[in-house]
């Protein structure tokens, strides 16, 4: 151990190889994945052979899949709503008010993103079925909704830190009420954080699976359609279906990191896990 | 400047929700985890630590909740001997590449859990890319059987998942140090090993802590990558919970294990944090 820090700490091109061999292991798996989506021999079998577009072709007339691309845009759509709608007065209240249980509340909102799914997911399943609901795209909405709200209030937080106070103090001065001045001064101003929260709270719904798995009905989500089918068994077009999933997730982020950049030059992408490790 | 009325506008409407939707959940798990099953299958509210005694009694619980924790242990140990030297690189020898490389870590890690986990299954099978890689360049004859369905499987595919969790808060508190104080050590007659030993390493311990905790309570609850990649030797605990809650019906046993992994969680949070701030330097 000693001796490789030494090695690593005198020879920096050794820790930049280093560097290289943990990107290749971070993107072989994906790399691989987008690969054997245009194999015509199966999702296995090196070296891959005759290229083909079928399997795309199979996911594009594939009824069941796109029903829950649909039910999970419609899923993460409302519960970005939720998060957003909590999570903006969330925010304002841990920037401005003080009222008890104050540290307890902003550990709670943390909690599911740090909690292993399968307990968050659990609590909620009694919670809905002791108040009687079937399980539904809505129990799953309400889940994301709530679970997301940290992240929601998390840049909206940072973004009230950099908010110059004094333009809502002139509206109010100059005779706007609150709900002016919040529509008005305030909300303009965090335009920037709202969307990029949107934004991530959008796709970490897109993609969660561990809540979903316990509060699912008879809709399946995305994720949950491509786990159903990975328990019957593997096909290029999972390939494929991720392969879609990828990209728009890649598209999410180069949009999230553009707004970012706006926003404040350095943009810190993954700063909700870096403030959950600081607030925990 | 803000009136009492804004105060309450902004404070209860969250609070209300988190109420319901987060704290009444949390406490729901632990009412349950005291109640009983009756042979009709139905919950029965009458209190006693029953479901305790029984983890207790039967050793497979035990048995799972430590092997649980061997593939957490051995997922942080391995998360950190990639994330460290990631982190360190970047912070200190990136140089103008240092935003662009600091994107590229971070994107697997908003790419789906599933679709990450799926693509070592397709990698790791006996059919799987690597075993025919490895027999067409000759270097194997037969598919290794033990790279799927196994504990190692779900080590990999966990280590992998999690490594940019290690990564950022250990990069975040790299990017915290002064860069005065590794200057002022140069400065001073030490050697660059030195430095790391006695400057950055320690400095940078915090960062260490919350991204080992970060990998480590993440992959003990996990039970997707058990279920698909891990076989009968890879389950972990909450496998048995999924199961309690599936077809074994007994969510209260299941409710007892669950709360025992959240105490688990919580505490080693709360260790964690306790020994952040003894380590932290501001």
């Amino acid at each position: 151990m000693e001796l490789l820090v030494s090695a690593a700490t005198r020879n920096p091109r050794g820790l930049s190889f280093y560097a290289l061999l943990v990107f290749a292991f971070l993107y072989a798996p994906i790399v691989i994945l987008i690969i054997y989506s245009f194999n015509g021999g199966g999702v296995g079998g090196f070296p891959p052979h005759a290229f083909t577009l079928s399997w795309y072709r199979i996911l594009l007339g594939d009824g069941a899949m796109w029903d829950s691309v649909l039910n999970s845009l419609m899923v993460a759509g409302a519960a970005m709503a939720i998060s957003l709608l909590l999570g903006i007065p969330a925010a304002l209240a841990l920037d401005r008010a003080s009222f008890p249980g104050k540290t307890l509340f902003r550990r709670l909102v943390l909690l599911p993103l740090i909690l292993p799914g399968i307990i968050t997911g659990l609590s909620l399943l009694m919670l809905f079925v002791g108040m009687g609901m079937h399980l539904s795209l809505l129990t799953i909405t309400l889940g994301h909704g709530t679970a997301l709200i940290s992240v929601a209030t998390t840049d909206i937080f940072a973004g009230l830190q950099k908010l110059d106070r004094a333009q809502e103090e002139a509206s109010l001065d100059l005779g706007a009420n609150y709900w002016q001045t919040f529509w008005r001064v305030t909300l303009p101003n965090l335009r920037l954080p709202i969307i990029g929260a949107a934004l991530l709270i959008f796709t970490l719904s897109m993609d969660e699976i561990a809540v979903s798995f316990f509060l699912i009905g008879r809709d399946n989500t995305l994720p949950l359609e491509i786990w159903s089918r990975l328990r019957r068994g593997m096909t290029p077009e999972i390939n494929a279906i991720s392969t879609v999933i990828f990209v728009f997730s890649l598209a999410a982020i180069v949009l999230w990191y553009r707004l970012r950049a706006q926003t404040e030059g350095q943009p810190e992408l993954g700063a909700e896990l870096v403030e959950a490790a600081e607030a925990n | 400047m803000f009136s009492r009325a804004y105060k309450t506008a902004v404070t209860v409407p969250p609070l209300l929700w988190v109420a319901v939707f987060l704290l009444i959940p949390y406490a729901l798990l632990f009412c349950y985890s005291f109640w009983t099953v009756s042979s009709s299958q139905t919950i029965v509210h009458n209190w006693n630590l029953g479901n305790y005694a029984e983890l207790l009694r039967v050793h497979v619980y035990f048995q799972t909740l430590l092997r649980s924790m061997w593939i957490a242990a051995r997922v942080m140990l391995f998360a950190l001997l990639l994330g460290y030297p990631l982190a360190y690189y970047l912070s200190f020898h990136a140089g103008a590449r240092k935003n662009l490389l600091y994107q590229l870590v971070i994107i697997p890690l908003w790419v789906s859990y599933l679709v990450r986990a799926y693509a070592w299954k397709t990698i790791l099978g006996s059919d799987g890319v690597l075993n025919t890689l490895l027999q067409y360049v000759h270097l194997t004859r037969h598919p290794l059987e033990f790279l799927l369905y196994s504990p190692f499987a779900v080590v990999l595919t966990l280590t992998h998942i999690y490594t940019p969790f290690a990564f950022l808060p250990i990069y975040a508190s790299l990017e915290h140090i002064p860069r005065n104080l590794v200057e002022a050590s140069h400065d001073l007659g030490a050697s660059p090993l030195q430095t790391f030993w006695r400057v950055i390493l320690p400095l940078s311990i915090p960062g260490v802590l919350a991204g080992a905790t970060f990998a480590f309570v993440l992959s003990l609850g996990d039970f997707l990558a058990p279920l698909l990649l891990g076989g009968p030797s890879g389950i972990m605990i909450s496998n048995i919970v999924v199961s309690l809650f599936g077809a074994a019906y007994n969510w209260p046993l299941g409710a007892a294990i669950s709360l025992c992994m959240l105490l688990l969680v919580v505490g080693l949070l709360f260790l964690s944090e306790r020994l952040e701030k003894k380590w932290s330097y501001s």
